[in-house]
This record gives C-alpha cells, sequence and structure tokens, in this order.
C-alpha cells in the first residue's frame, strides 16, 4: 500500500523532511500500525513518533483517531499540537 | 461564509462593511483581530513564523464556520488568517460574524476562535533572544473550546 506521508512544524525539524512517499506492508492497515511501523523503521522515526509526543494525524486532511483505517493513496499528516489564531 | 489564509495584511474595517453590504437585515457586526504581543512565556518575541497546512486548514476552518451557523443564527462569518512572517503589533487573524441580534453574533464569533485555537492546523515558531521555539499548545485554550460542549456542541471535526 503507498502512502504519503506529510510533517508539519517542529516535527518537520526533527525529522529534516517534510515529507515522503511510502510503500508500507501488507498487515499496516490502520493510523496506529502505521505509526508502529515508522518508528520501527528507523530511530529518527522512533523518538519523533513515540506516543509521549502527544501527536495529532490528520488522514486525507480529516482529524483521524488510532484505529482508522488507512487505503492506498491516502494523505497522512503528522503534527504537534496546533497553536494558531 | 469565506476564508482566506493569506500572507498579507488585512483591513477589519473594510472586510466588516463589505460583509454586511447590501444586506439590510443585519442588526449586529461583531469581529475579532488577534495581534502578534512582543511578550510570551517570560520571554521577549521578535518576530514569529506562522506555519500552516494547506488544504486542511482552509476545510477545517470552513468546517468550525458550519457549526457555528449550525448552531446560532447568524448571516455571515469570514475568516481571514495570516501565515509567514510576523511581527509584534501585526495583526494575525479576524473574524467577523453578521447576524440580526448581538447575542448570537457574539456566541459565534467567540466559538469561532475557540475551535479555530485548537483545531485549525497553524503552528507559530516565535524568534526569541535565545533563538526559535516552538509555542506550546495551552491547555487554557482546549478548556475554553471544552466549555462549549457543555452547552450542547457536538464535535464533528
Amino acid at each position: 500500500m503507498k502512502l504519503r506521508l506529510l510533517y508539519f512544524a517542529s516535527l518537520r525539524e526533527q525529522l529534516g523532511t517534510g515529507g515522503e512517499e511510502v510503500a508500507v506492508p501488507e498487515g499496516v492497515s490502520t493510523v496506529e500500525g502505521l505509526r508502529a511501523y515508522l518508528m520501527a523503521r528507523d530511530v529518527a522515526w522512533g523518538a519523533a513518533l513515540a506516543p509521549q509526543k502527544s501527536l495529532r494525524v490528520a488522514v486525507n486532511q480529516v482529524m483521524s483517531q488510532p484505529d482508522s483505517p488507512l487505503k492506498s493513496g491516502d494523505e497522512v499528516a503528522f503534527f504537534p499540537p496546533v497553536t494558531g489564531g | 461564509m469565506s476564508v482566506r489564509i493569506q500572507t498579507a495584511d488585512f483591513d477589519a474595517g473594510i472586510e466588516m462593511a463589505a460583509l454586511r453590504a447590501g444586506h439590510s437585515d443585519v442588526g449586529a457586526v461583531v469581529s475579532f483581530v488577534g495581534v502578534v504581543r512582543d511578550m510570551n512565556d517570560g520571554a521577549s518575541v521578535a518576530g514569529m513564523t506562522l506555519e500552516h497546512y494547506p488544504g486542511m486548514t482552509e476545510r477545517s476552518i470552513q468546517a468550525i464556520i458550519d457549526d457555528a451557523s449550525a448552531r446560532w443564527q447568524i448571516f455571515d462569518c469570514l475568516v481571514i488568517h495570516r501565515v509567514g512572517e510576523l511581527k509584534p503589533v501585526d495583526q494575525i487573524v479576524l473574524v467577523v460574524v453578521t447576524g440580526a441580534h448581538r447575542g448570537e453574533a457574539f456566541a459565534a464569533c467567540e466559538f469561532v476562535m475557540d475551535y479555530l485555537k485548537t483545531q485549525a492546523p497553524f503552528w507559530k515558531k516565535e524568534l526569541t533572544p535565545s533563538g526559535g521555539r516552538w509555542v506550546e499548545a495551552r491547555t487554557s485554550d482546549d478548556e475554553a473550546a471544552a466549555r462549549w460542549i457543555d452547552t450542547g456542541y457536538k464535535k464533528t471535526i
């Protein structure tokens, strides 16, 4: 399954990239599963996406839950709590 | 009902006049302007950079406006939010609401700001004497948004 990942703000700086295209293995089918896959893939992602970071995850520009399903072609954005206004 | 994300400044007076132009049923125009302060969390702030998520930012603010329109009797709502480089005393955000009466317009304007601050994907990075720092989300903002839930608002965004 192919996904388009986006990273914003402090997370973008920490990872050194604003996003990437990834092909995730079969079995990665939810937001929670994707996060676990990315954390295991690379030590930098393991630190940046750790649960205590209280990151938000949006799927196709709508806020998601850990059990939200993913499908090929989805845009998945990871970002810290928002601070606009 | 419209949302504009832009780097350019805005003129609140012109926007307020435009939103009610030609609508003789408008009895109340409520506005809020957010401004960059020169101090935050104990440090002086020389400037800030505002980052957003193009597409989702507009969509999430539109959803907040739609919720406000479903909840209160308002005629129109405009939100302008600036992004990019800003300095102290610069305007950041404008919310304008028109309605027949002030009560509904005041409530809708406050609701839109409370939810914009906790839901719309913007991030501020401040320039302080010790360097750049990302602004931390405030629990007081979450509490401000949560009080609308107690009055029957169903979170859909």
